[in-house]
Parts: structure tokens; C-alpha cells; sequence
């Protein structure tokens, strides 16, 4: 297990988990079966890989665009269980993700989400003064720097695809791929 | 009825006494369609269980910071089912 299983949400989360069991909604098996899935692939090396190879191969870009569960597909990231969006920063636009109603994030892609993702300080900030929030996270924007917020309130999931930085022309997708980071997937971070 | 890109939508401004995914700080704000996303099962009647729910489309409409808080330079970007629209 997690070696959380002494905390008192571990024991409300049981709770809950015994009714939905007791309901037929589910069973101890099918969700094990499901954690395991998700925390052995989640990962936000799958999210570094895909824009890594959205930065050396503009077919996958177009694709990556245009439909983000084909192109998650493509690297064996699928099936989704969300419509996947990609927002590209240029250089005059940054985007930032947030879900003010919840906590909504593509999780199979960027790995378990950040608790501060999920605080009620980030969620109510980053709508209202993401240009101070961005700041706090050491990234200050040029203040001719359009941010755009994309609040993820119905069944999009968003990945932000940072703009490649300069100086990588001769690296493989590989190396490149080991420059991005969680942070830069949500547009907290520049890359 | 739908919503072309570029077109000026208000947000309902009712707080319904439901379940809903119009965030409060759009509500009754004017934004600009930037897309139709797909169709969706309409979360308001799945969360009171109404089966079939309605399908509509649902749209990314982009809104101002300045016009949502009055002040900021920057967007917001909200996705909103239909019913949660009116042409402005």
C-alpha cells in the first residue's frame, strides 16, 4: 500500500470505498487493478515526451494540435478518459492551466497532480493575478506577454506545450525531452 | 441554435440551486467564442440524475480579465455548455 494508511483521510476514504463496494458500484480488486494502472504509466515524463517530439516533427505538432487523444495514442499514451487539449505558448502568448471548480488535470500524462494544483490558493489566483502566481513560481513574463488561463471547467484536460528553448538545435529527442517539466506542462514554469 | 467563433455571449447569471460547471465568476459576463469543443452530456442534469441527460455543444469562450475583475491584462478561458449562454 502507500504507507498513508495510518492517516485519518485513510480511513474516510475506506469508509467510502466499503459503500461503493457494498453498493456493487466497484470491488477491492477493480480498484487495485486501477491504481496500480494509473501510478505505474502516470508519469510527466509521457507529457516531456510528446511535446519533445512535437518540437523536432511538425506532422506530430499539427496532430498534437488538432486532436491531443490521437497524438497521446500515437506515442502508446492511450486510451484517454478525457478529451485532451493542447495549448502552445508563442512568443508573445503564455498559457496556464487551473480547474477553479475542482482539481482537473491529465493525470495519465502529467502523473499525479501537485498538491498546490489542487490548493484553494492556486485555484483562486491564478483566474485573478496569474501574472503575481507566475512570479511566486520564479517565472516573470515580459509585461508585453499575453497569459492566457485555461480553466478546465467541463471534459477538456489541457497540457500546455512550451515554446522550445534556444540553443537546443543539435539535441535529440531524447535530450530534449529531459529539458521539459511538470511545471512547464501546466505553464508555471517556462518549459 | 449555436455559436460561431468570434460570436459575444453572456452567461447565465442564475445561481441555480443544482449542481452546475458555469464557474460563479463568469456568471452574467460577456466572452467571446473561440470554439465548439464536442458534445457533451450536460453535467447539471447527470449530477440530478434526468436520463437521458441533454447533449449539447459545449464552447471554449474566452473572456477579459479586465472585464471579469476590472483589472489584468490577461484572458481567462472557460468552457461552457450551451444552455449556460445567451447571445449577447
Amino acid at each position: 500500500m502507500t504507507g498513508h494508511d495510518d492517516l485519518p483521510v485513510a480511513a474516510r476514504a475506506r469508509r467510502l470505498e466499503e459503500r461503493l463496494i457494498a453498493a456493487e458500484l466497484t470491488s477491492d480488486d477493480e480498484m487495485d487493478e486501477f491504481l496500480t494502472r494509473l501510478y505505474t504509466k502516470a508519469s510527466p515524463v509521457n507529457g516531456a515526451r510528446m511535446v519533445a517530439r512535437a518540437w523536432t516533427d511538425p506532422q506530430y505538432r499539427d496532430l498534437l494540435l488538432s486532436d491531443g487523444d490521437a497524438a497521446a495514442q500515437e506515442m502508446g499514451f492511450g486510451d484517454l478518459t478525457y478529451a485532451l487539449r493542447i495549448v502552445p505558448n508563442t512568443e508573445t502568448t503564455h498559457n496556464v492551466i487551473v480547474c477553479t471548480l475542482c482539481s482537473c488535470y491529465p493525470v495519465s500524462l502529467l502523473g499525479p497532480s501537485p498538491s498546490w494544483y489542487k490548493s484553494l490558493a492556486y485555484r483562486s489566483r491564478a483566474v485573478r493575478e496569474p501574472r503575481a502566481v507566475l512570479a511566486e513560481f520564479g517565472l516573470r513574463l515580459p509585461a508585453g506577454t499575453q497569459i492566457v488561463v485555461w480553466d478546465a471547467s467541463a471534459e477538456n484536460r489541457f497540457l500546455v506545450l512550451p515554446g522550445r528553448p534556444p540553443g537546443t538545435d543539435g539535441l535529440a529527442e531524447e535530450e530534449l525531452a529531459a529539458l521539459v517539466t511538470r511545471d512547464g506542462l501546466i505553464g508555471t514554469a517556462a518549459v | 441554435m449555436s455559436y460561431e467563433a468570434g460570436a459575444l455571449v453572456r452567461v447565465k447569471a442564475g445561481d441555480p440551486d443544482h449542481h452546475t460547471r458555469v464557474p460563479r465568476y463568469v456568471r452574467g459576463h460577456t466572452g467571446v467564442i473561440v470554439a465548439a469543443i464536442d458534445q457533451w452530456a450536460v453535467p447539471d442534469d447527470c449530477a440530478r440524475g434526468i436520463d437521458p441527460p441533454r447533449e449539447e455543444t459545449c464552447y471554449a469562450v474566452r473572456f477579459s480579465a479586465a472585464d471579469l475583475w476590472g483589472s489584468g491584462d490577461h484572458a481567462v478561458t472557460v468552457d461552457l455548455w450551451e444552455s449556460y449562454l445567451d447571445r449577447a
